[in-house]
């Protein structure tokens, strides 16, 4: 439909040989290490223009006036645009809450947010120009108190439709009854800071307009399909109109399921006839996504004096900023998670997502199971010690397994060892002890900032629970279509689908999953578009349980056709070949050995299917009581961290992070550990470093020198401990792994400042004058 | 402004640069070498990382007409043809590519690790990467891939 830019994503033939279980190579991985393979801000095209965003500097202000006449007369300018340029519908949302403006109007609602475009020859026109936009503002004070937005009827309105996203009680036995039994009383306040996704490559992508009107958009997204909901009915074009093709996604975390520059540069090519290339730098991406909520939560339990736990109380408050985004969800994941894997038999929980002028929050990793688990592990420590316990005994003597039931009411039907794992990551060997002699081991490393002295060791354990795919009664689904030909003399299949390898694995495992069920060597994978049904969002951990499910399912639909064309080809009424499989690059029939091979039987056929793959429904969370099936898949992970500390500076070292955790079946054991060494980083990143410092509304540290992440230098090394204890529901028995490993970290890691210091560190991240008490 | 370079060992010639932009930003978009990253753009994630007259910069951080003259060597410089470069090759073996962007910055620095030590300890390379940050990884199978290169690299020599 129009012209192709240079570096478009092509098929891509999977390397080696390897089926479910193996650890072939990566598809994409030659291309990635040659520095080939074509992320989305690596498009070019002839003639293409480059998109800038001019954002409000204030956290609140009303949009008094907006003149955009000398921009426009810049030269080198091709358009500007304001929300009176916005073809169709002028708000876009995740889920059913369209209430975030594609460029604002009458009332900016967070620092950062969108108003005005620019399309230039050079970015830097473009950025030249965005300065002589005049807007007149008249700046409000801003709503940034989130408890005051949840509970003051008089907090002024953040926006029309209240201040209170979601209230999400969970309801089970009577609380205030087990109250006067309890034996030991413990209660904590806890809080959660804003944690950035930090995925590097920066939000970009190339809008090329086409012949009929529409557009091709090349992005970097985690579900193109959710994309094209909002997309087109802002550009008021039809869906058809739009094709969307997966661009090389530069990491993801939950920071690309809203829509960044999509609509924007869409409406810049359109406007201009010309393809528009918008590329965040790092200053613009911190305001170019949605974070992980910040919370505030107060737990209280009582127990018996050997440590059962009789009762919780629990109130979690999740600030969403301005725009719904996904708060509704992670809301519900806090409620029902709330409480970890633990069985209690009373609990009240509240929890809330409200709306305020801070930062706007969203999905990221872990997704809002990652603030409740902080909490309710530091409050299993805190009871470990009221009641005289160990922190591994007193988990355990509360653990939940098989057939224990949720705080919501569900069952935990597929096998759940925690109380095994606990002891499994008790019993691993401890890294050795302190050895100053090369000072880089030490807190503060090649800093020189001690030689030994002041330094505390600390062990601390850490539990999560984590749902898997949509949850709360979304009809959750993945499509997928495989192609089976001879090309060359060979039998190649082709898998096509819209999921988003956003750097997991997941194109790894397709080739893997159609070497297994079509017993073929060669797999190309094609490039991920809106070409093919929708796939869902690479997020919930979701993408080797849905989309290799919907694999799996359409190449056995593939396999069923290639045994009626063996059966054709022979003669022979199918029922009568015995139960039959391909393997090896042959039909081969369970009585009779080897029929033919796969080659022989497709000849000039091309077989081709396209399936849906749906995982077990269910259902929502009773508003009062939060009662119901709400997750279909649960996964564990258990961490060990030990930690060196220099309690007179506060600098920590992690010495050793292990984890033991239950993947149901290792589908690829190398992107399997790396999945687990990378949400694990990210645990440790929450714990003692990452945070999106708010003050006013405003983001004081919006750059890598001033938000830091992880080095190689923060990591520890890691000790993994794999289970395989199959979930019968779901595809070959396996359980997302991408996700748990994230919640366990962070309170593993606190757990052994706390052992190391004495002190309570209520707060993540850990700062060292939290630990000096300078602060 | 003109700018010429060699890039790779062969010549370059970019016109109508504007004094402004980085040696990331002139070869990314006007020599057609995207293969470094725009990560952070600031000098701290070091997914842009060259080589400039042999040694490891960001290019991020060297201005375009700093570039004049020399000689500058990308991740797309490593291979020869089809045949990677031992450290390309065992970052792809060892699952230290996830979503690939940190990659071609940690490569050319690896390369760079490993030319210089013959055998480097755990400590050497945390210290040669610290100024590289991954997001996905954890960097376990980065030092992974850095061992296995420096092994295959000792081995053959």
């Amino acid at each position: 439909m129009s012209a192709t830019p240079v570096r478009a994503p092509r098929d891509i033939a999977a390397p080696g040989t390897g089926g479910v279980g193996d650890s072939p190579l990566r598809p994409d991985g030659t291309l990635k290490v040659k520095g080939e393979f074509a992320y989305s801000s690596d498009l070019w095209i002839d003639g293409m223009l480059w998109g800038a965003t001019l954002r409000s500097p204030h956290p609140r202000a009303r949009i008094v006036s907006i003149d955009v006449a000398e921009a426009l007369a810049h030269p080198g300018v091709a358009a500007v645009l304001t929300h009176e340029d916005v073809p169709g519908r002028k708000h876009f949302g995740l889920d059913h809450t369209w209430d975030q403006p594609v460029l604002a109007f009458d009332e900016v609602r967070h620092q950062g947010e969108p108003i005005a475009l620019v399309a230039a020859d050079h970015p830097e026109t473009a950025r030249r120009a965005m300065e002589k936009i005049r807007i007149e503002y008249e700046v409000l004070e801003p709503l940034t108190d989130a408890r005051r937005a949840a509970f003051d009827p008089a907090y002024p309105q953040v926006q029309p439709r209240g201040n209170l996203a979601r209230h999400q009680p969970v309801r089970v036995g009577d609380v205030e009854a087990a109250k006067a039994r309890a034996e030991v009383v413990v209660s904590g306040e806890y809080r959660v800071g804003i944690q950035d996704q930090a995925f590097l490559g920066p939000e970009s992508g190339l809008a090329v307009p086409a012949e009929d009107g529409g557009v091709d958009l090349y992005v970097a997204t985690q579900w193109m399909h959710n994309d094209l909901k909002q997309i087109a009915p802002c550009l008021g074009l039809p869906e058809e109109k739009i094709r969307m093709t997966l661009s090389g996604v530069g990491g993801a975390f939950g920071g690309r399921e809203d829509l960044s520059m999509q609509i924007h540069a869409a409406m810049l090519a359109l406007r201009t006839g010309r393809p528009v290339k918008i590329v965040y730098n790092r200053y613009e991406s911190f305001f170019g996504h949605v974070h992980r909520h910040p919370a505030e939560m107060r737990y209280e339990y009582g127990a018996t004096r050997d440590g059962k736990i009789l009762y919780a109380d629990v109130e979690i408050l999740l600030d969403g900023g301005a725009y719904t985004s996904a708060t509704m969800n992670v809301v519900g994941n806090a409620a029902s998670l709330g409480v970890g894997p633990y069985v209690i038999p009373n609990v009240r929980i509240d929890a809330y997502g409200v709306y305020t002028n801070n930062p706007p929050c969203g999905a990221m990793r872990g997704f809002g199971a990652v603030q409740a688990c902080f909490a309710y592990e530091s409050m299993m420590d805190k009871l470990a010690e009221a009641c005289g316990l160990d922190p591994v005994t007193v988990r355990q003597v509360n653990a939940a397994s098989q057939g224990s039931e949720l705080a919501t009411g569900q069952v935990i039907w597929a096998p759940l060892p925690m109380a095994e794992m606990l002891q499994q990551a008790r019993e691993l060997p401890m890294p050795p002890p302190l050895d100053p002699a090369d000072i880089r081991n030490l807190p503060g490393g090649a800093s020189q900032t001690t030689h030994g002295e002041g330094v505390r060791r600390g062990v601390g354990y850490g539990v999560g629970l984590k749902n898997i795919c949509f949850s709360e009664g979304f009809d959750d689904y993945s499509t997928a279509r495989v192609r089976l030909e001879v090309v060359g003399g060979e039998a190649v299949a082709l898998v096509h689908t819209a999921a988003a390898e956003v750097g997991q694995g997941l194109v790894t495992l397709e080739a893997q999953i159609a070497r297994t069920e079509l017993g073929v060597e060669r797999v190309v994978i094609h490039p991920a578009d809106n070409q093919v049904g929708d796939a869902g969002s690479s997020s919930a951990s979701r993408q080797s349980y849905m989309t290799g499910g919907a694999v799996m399912t359409a190449c056995r639909a593939v396999r069923e056709r290639v045994f009626a064309l063996a059966a054709a080809r022979l003669g022979r009424p199918l029922d009568t070949l015995g139960e039959l499989s391909l393997t090896g690059g042959k039909v081969v029939s369970e009585s009779a050995g080897v029929l033919a091979s796969i080659e022989d039987v497709l000849g000039d056929s091309v077989v081709e299917e396209t399936r849906e793959y749906h995982h077990e429904p269910t259902t929502g969370m009773d508003p009062v009581t939060g009662r119901g099936d709400s997750h279909t898949q649960l996964a564990l992970c258990v961490h060990r961290a030990v930690v060196d500390v220099d309690v007179e500076l506060g600098l920590v070292k992690v010495v050793e992070l292990a984890a033991v955790q239950d993947v149901g079946k290792v589908l690829n054991r190398l992107s399997l550990e790396g999945q687990i060494h990378g949400g694990t980083a990210q645990g440790l990143g929450l714990a003692v470093m990452e945070e999106i410092v708010v003050a006013d509304g405003k983001v004081r540290n919006p750059s890598f020198t001033d938000y830091l992440i992880p080095t190689i230098l923060d990591m520890p090394p890691m000790r993994l401990e794999i289970l395989e204890n199959a979930d019968p529901r779901a595809p070959y028995g396996l359980r997302g792994a991408g996700e748990p490993p994230t919640l366990s970290s962070t309170p593993a890691i606190v757990a052994a400042i706390r052992d190391a210091t004495g002190l309570a560190l209520t707060r993540v991240p850990v700062r060292p004058e939290h630990i000096t008490g300078s602060s | 402004m003109r700018v010429t370079f060699t890039v790779n060992g062969r010549r370059e010639t970019a016109d109508d640069v504007w004094e402004g932009e980085s040696l990331l930003y002139v070869l990314r978009e006007r020599v057609g070498l995207p293969g470094s990253k725009n990560a952070c753009e600031q000098g701290e994630c070091g997914s842009c990382t060259v080589y400039l007259d042999g040694t490891p910069v960001c290019a991020c951080l060297v201005a375009a007409g700093q570039a004049e003259g020399r000689e500058v060597r990308t991740v797309e410089g490593l291979a020869d043809g089809d045949r990677l470069d031992p450290v390309q090759e065992a970052f792809v073996e060892c699952g230290a590519v996830q979503c690939g962007f940190c990659t071609p910055g940690l490569v050319v620095q690896a390369h760079d690790l490993i030319e210089r030590v013959e055998q480097p300890s755990d400590a050497e390379i945390r210290e040669a990467l610290a100024g590289n940050l991954c997001r996905c990884t954890g960097y376990e199978k980065i030092l992974d891939a850095v061992r296995l290169a420096a092994a295959r690299k000792a081995a053959a020599s």
